[in-house]
C-alpha cells in the first residue's frame, strides 16, 4: 500500500477508539452495576466489606462458568439447557463410585478422590458428546434435545441414591470447591481464569472466530472452509465439560452433593447469559458481556436479600429485569436482515 | 504459466442424479484461463447443479471435473476448492455480525507469532482492500449494515484474498441498480485484464454480450452450444436457449378460442407500484381470459400476484375485482371481492402436509360450513366430495393425509381450494411446477373450465407451457411491463422479451 493511500484511509477512517472498540453493547451493563452498587452501600453497612463482596463472587463462580458454557453454545447458534442437569449427575455419579458405605447411599466400590474428580470431568466429556451427536449428526432440534437430556439426567440423579444426599466424600475431591489461594476462594479465581482464557480465545483465537462466523450464517463458514460440525460438536463438549466442573466446585462449598443440585440453575443462566448481550439467533456477544450480566444478578440477589425483601419477591425481581433488560437491547439496536 | 494450467476449469462427460432424475447428461466444458464465459439456460436446464459441481458442494455421479489443470480436491477438503474457484453466490454469504474487515479476511485471519488472530493488522489490510476496491465503507461496519452491491464486492474481494483466480457469478445483478451493475463491469473487467477467470450466470442476455467473451448454452441437462459471443447473433443465442422443436410456436396449441373476450372488466390494476421492484403497472384481465404474466424471478411477476391477493401492501396504485375496487393488503378483504390465489409453492405457502384432502380443499371456506365458526362436518364432506369429483383428484377418501397424495393431485387441491370460494378472479403462480404431464394437463383442464365459466384468470409463469394455454402474454421485466404478445405469439419472441433482450 501506498503511502498516499495510507494518508487517505488515515482521514477516511479514524482508529477506533476502546469504547468503540468494546462497543456499547457489552458494556451497557457497566453504569447498571454502579448504580446497584451504589445502592447495595446505602441498603446496607456492609455490603462493601470486601467479605460481602468475596461472599458474592463466590456464590456467583459456579453460575459464571455455566454462564461460559452456554455462552459458548448460543454463539455458536444453538443452545444446551441439560447443563443443570449436568451439574447435578456428573458430582453424584462420582460421589456415589466414591463412597464405600451402601448404607449411606454409596455404590461399595470406593474409588480415590482424585479418580472423582476424573470421573465428574469425563461425565460432563461424555454428556456434551452425546448432545453433540444428537443435534449436530442427527440433526435433532437443541431445544428439545436438550430438554429431554435434561430430563432424563435429572431422573437418573435421583435414581442413583434414591434422593438421598450425598455426605463424607474424600477432602481431594472437595479441595477445589472450599480451598482459598491468596485469601481468596479457590472457586473465583477459577472462574476468572476461565473468563480471561475463554474472553481471549473467542476474540483472538481462529476457533473463536469460527464459531461466531457459524452461529452467524453456517452456510456462508461451511463455505469459508470452517469445519462446522466438528466445531459445533466440541462446542457442546466444551459446554458439558464447564458445566460438570461447575457442579465438582458447588459439591466442595458445600460438601456434599443433593439430587436437586443444579435445577433450575439453567434459568438463571439464560438469564444472565441474555442480559449480558449473547444473542439466542447466534454469532452475537461477548464473553465480558456475559460477565457483567452474571455480576449484575449476583449483586442484584445480595443486594435484595440484604434489605430484607422477602426471598418469594426475589425471583419476580429477576423476572422483570430480564423483560427490561430485553426490551431495551430491542429498543435501542437495530435488528439486521435475515 | 506452465502448459497444463491452459484451464480454469473443465468438466468432461459429466452424470448427475438426485434421486431417480438424472439433472445432467454428459455435460462438458472448459474454461480457459483468462476467459470470462455465460453460463445460460432456462430454469431447470441445469445451471446451478453444475455451478454446484464445480464449486464442489456436491459430486458427480459420472465424469471428472479438472480446477486450474488438476483433478478436483475431493468433496470434504473445502479449503482445497476455496483456493482454486470462488462462488459469488445470490445468497447472502457474509456473516452478519462479523464486522466488513472479519468478513473479508473470513477463516485466513491475519495472524501473530502466537497463532492468534493479530487485529490491528487486520484492520490495517482490510483498509488498504476497501481502498483498493475503492469501497468506501468503515471496516468496522457489521457486515449486515452493507448494500447489495457492497456485500458482492466484498464476496469478490475475499474470493481474491484467498487466492482463487477463478470466479463464478450467480446472477449477481438481479437485485442491482444500473449504475451498480455498470460499477460491477468495470471492476471485472479489471479484475479481466489481470487474469482473472469469470464464469457468469446471468438471464439478462444483454448484460452477457457487454462483458463475456465466450458462451455455454444449457438445455434440459446438456450443453447444447459453446460459442464465442461476437460469432453468435441474439437471435441464435435464444434459439439455442428454447430448443430447435420449440423455436417456432406459433399457432402452438389453439386450445377454445376464447376470443369471445366479452370484455366485462374482471380484474383491473392500476398504477401498482412497490418501491425498487414495480413501475406503475396496468393491467387488466376481462371477465373469460386468461391472461399470463412473464417474467424473470425478481422481475416483480410475484409481487403483483401477491399484491392480488393481498400478501403485499403496495405503495400506490389500485385494484378493482368486476370494477369494484379493493382495499389493498388485506387477504380477507381480497377474497372477499372475489380473489382465488394459488401460492407458487405449495410446499412453503400452500399445503397442510398433515391435515386430510377434505381440510385442506375447504380452508378458505369454514366460514361457509356452519353457524358462528363451527364446521359442519357433513356439509364439509359433501363439498370436499364434491370438489374432488370435479378436479379428478386421485385420493382413498378427502380424509386422507394430503401430504401422503402425488404432487400432481396436491396441486389440484390447491387449485381446488382457490376455487372453493367461487372467486370472480383467479391468480395461479407457476401452478404446474414439479407436476407430472398427466396432471399437467388435467391442471389445464381446470384452468380452461374457470376461464370458460367466466372467471378472469392470471397465470404467474415464465414457463412456456403455462403460458401457452394463455389468451395473452404480457411481460414484466425489472419492474415494468414491457411487452404484449397476442394468441399466436412465437416462443422465441416470448422468452427475448423475458430476458430483456428488446
Amino acid at each position: 500500500m501506498t503511502n498516499a493511500s495510507l494518508e487517505k484511509a488515515a482521514i477516511a477512517r479514524p482508529s477506533q477508539g476502546l469504547f468503540d472498540r468494546f462497543r456499547l453493547r457489552e458494556l451497557v451493563l457497566i453504569p447498571v452495576i454502579a448504580v446497584v452498587i451504589v445502592i447495595g452501600s446505602f441498603v446496607s453497612s456492609s455490603f462493601l466489606m470486601p467479605e460481602n463482596l468475596l461472599n458474592i463472587l463466590q456464590q456467583s463462580s459456579e453460575l459464571s462458568i455455566l454462564v461460559i458454557a452456554q455462552s459458548l453454545i448460543l454463539i455458536c447458534g444453538k443452545f444446551d439447557l441439560s447443563l443443570e442437569s449436568t451439574v447435578g449427575i456428573a458430582p453424584m455419579f462420582a460421589a456415589w463410585l466414591m463412597i464405600s458405605d451402601v448404607s449411606i447411599g454409596g455404590s461399595g466400590i470406593g474409588i480415590s478422590g482424585y479418580a472423582g474428580i476424573a470421573v465428574v470431568l469425563a461425565t460432563g466429556l461424555l454428556i456434551g458428546l452425546i448432545n453433540g451427536l444428537l443435534v449436530v449428526k442427527l440433526r435433532l432440534n437443541a431445544f428439545i434435545t436438550t430438554l429431554a437430556m435434561l430430563i432424563l439426567l435429572r431422573g437418573i440423579t435421583l435414581g442413583i441414591t434414591n434422593g438421598q444426599t450425598l455426605f463424607d466424600l474424600p477432602e481431594e475431591f472437595l479441595y477445589l470447591g472450599n480451598a482459598k489461594w491468596l485469601g481468596i476462594p479457590a472457586s473465583i479465581w477459577i472462574a476468572g481464569l476461565l473468563f480471561l482464557f475463554f474472553g481471549l480465545m473467542m476474540r483472538y483465537h481462529r476457533i473463536g472466530r469460527a464459531i461466531y462466523a457459524i452461529g452467524g450464517n453456517p452456510e456462508a463458514a461451511r463455505v469459508a472452509g470452517i469445519p462446522v460440525e466438528r466445531i459445533t460438536l466440541g462446542v457442546f463438549i466444551m459446554g458439558s465439560l464447564l458445566a460438570s466442573l461447575a457442579g465438582l466446585l458447588l459439591t466442595g462449598r458445600i460438601a456434599s452433593v443433593v439430587s436437586s443440585q443444579g435445577q433450575n440453575m439453567i434459568f438463571y443462566v439464560f438469564a444472565a447469559s441474555v442480559i449480558g448481550g449473547i444473542s439466542l439467533n447466534g454469532g452475537q456477544g461477548r464473553i465480558i458481556g456475559a460477565l457483567t450480566g452474571v455480576l449484575l444478578l449476583g449483586l442484584l440477589q445480595n443486594v435484595l436479600t440484604l434489605s430484607q425483601v422477602a426471598a418469594f419477591w426475589i425471583d419476580a425481581c429477576y423476572g422483570a429485569i430480564i423483560l427490561l433488560a430485553l426490551i431495551i437491547t430491542r429498543l435501542s439496536g437495530e435488528t439486521p436482515r435475515a | 504459466m506452465s502448459a497444463v494450467e491452459t484451464y480454469a476449469a473443465e468438466a468432461h462427460g459429466i452424470n448427475k442424479r438426485f434421486g431417480p432424475i438424472e439433472v445432467l447428461h454428459d455435460v462438458g466444458i472448459s474454461i480457459p484461463v483468462g476467459d470470462a464465459r455465460a453460463l445460460v439456460g432456462r430454469n431447470g436446464a441445469g445451471k446451478s447443479t453444475l455451478v454446484g459441481l464445480l464449486t464442489g458442494l456436491y459430486g458427480a455421479n459420472a465424469g471428472e471435473i479438472r480446477l486450474g489443470g488438476r483433478p478436483a480436491p475431493s468433496l470434504g477438503d473445502r479449503q482445497g476448492w476455496r483456493e482454486r474457484v470462488a462462488c459469488v453466490y445470490q445468497r447472502w454469504m457474509v456473516i452478519p455480525h462479523l464486522t466488513v474487515a472479519e468478513n473479508l479476511f473470513l477463516n485466513n485471519q491475519p495472524r501473530n507469532g502466537l497463532g492468534l488472530v493479530d487485529w490491528r493488522r487486520l484492520r490495517e489490510e482490510s483498509i488498504a482492500v476497501l481502498d483498493d476496491w475503492g469501497l468506501d465503507v468503515a471496516p468496522d461496519l457489521d457486515a449486515w449494515r452493507l448494500t447489495v452491491e457492497q456485500r458482492q464486492i466484498v464476496e469478490i474481494a475475499r474470493a481474491l484474498l484467498q487466492g482463487s483466480r477463478f470466479i463464478i457469478l450467480d446472477e449477481p445483478t438481479a437485485e442491482l441498480e444500473r449504475r451498480e451493475v455498470n460499477r460491477l463491469f468495470e471492476r471485472i473487467r479489471g479484475l479481466q485484464e489481470q487474469g482473472v477467470t469469470f464464469l457468469y450466470i446471468s438471464h439478462h442476455l444483454e448484460e452477457i454480450y457487454e462483458i463475456c467473451r465466450t458462451v455455454s448454452v444449457m438445455r434440459d441437462g446438456r450443453v447444447v452450444a459453446d460459442a464465442r459471443l461476437d460469432e453468435l447473433p441474439k437471435d441464435r443465442l435464444v434459439a439455442a436457449m428454447v430448443g430447435e422443436f420449440a423455436a417456432s410456436g406459433a399457432g402452438r396449441k389453439s386450445g377454445n378460442s376464447a376470443s369471445k373476450a366479452r370484455m366485462t372488466s374482471g380484474l383491473d390494476i392500476g398504477g401498482l407500484t412497490v418501491k425498487d421492484s414495480l413501475e406503475n403497472i396496468d393491467l387488466s384481465v376481462h371477465c373469460g381470459e386468461c391472461v399470463g404474466l412473464a417474467g424473470l424471478a425478481g422481475s416483480g411477476k410475484d409481487k403483483i400476484a401477491e399484491a392480488v391477493a393481498g400478501l403485499l401492501n403496495p405503495d400506490a396504485g389500485s385494484i378493482a375485482i368486476h370494477g369494484t375496487k379493493t382495499p389493498l393488503g388485506d387477504v380477507g378483504a381480497m377474497r372477499a371481492a372475489g380473489v382465488g390465489y394459488v401460492a407458487r409453492d405449495r410446499h412453503v405457502s400452500g399445503l397442510f402436509p398433515l391435515m386430510s384432502l377434505g381440510d385442506n380443499l375447504t380452508t378458505t371456506v369454514l366460514p361457509k360450513l356452519g353457524p358462528f365458526g363451527f364446521v359442519s362436518t357433513g356439509r364439509q364432506s359433501d363439498m370436499v366430495d364434491r370438489q374432488i369429483a370435479e378436479l379428478g383428484i386421485v385420493a382413498a377418501s378427502g380424509s386422507q393425509p394430503i401430504g401422503e397424495l402425488s404432487g400432481g393431485n396436491q396441486q389440484k387441491a390447491m387449485v381446488g381450494r382457490a376455487l372453493a370460494s367461487d372467486p370472480k378472479v383467479l391468480v395461479l403462480a407457476a401452478p404446474t411446477q414439479g407436476v407430472d404431464i398427466a396432471s399437467k394437463d388435467a391442471l389445464y383442464r381446470i384452468i380452461n373450465a374457470a376461464r370458460d365459466r367466466g372467471m378472469a384468470v392470471l397465470v404467474v409463469s415464465d414457463d412456456l407451457d403455462e403460458l401457452a394455454i394463455c389468451d395473452r402474454v404480457e411481460v414484466i421485466f425489472r419492474g415494468r411491463l414491457t411487452r404484449s404478445f397476442a394468441r399466436g405469439w412465437s416462443d422465441q419472441d416470448v422468452v427475448a422479451a423475458i430476458e430483456g433482450l428488446y
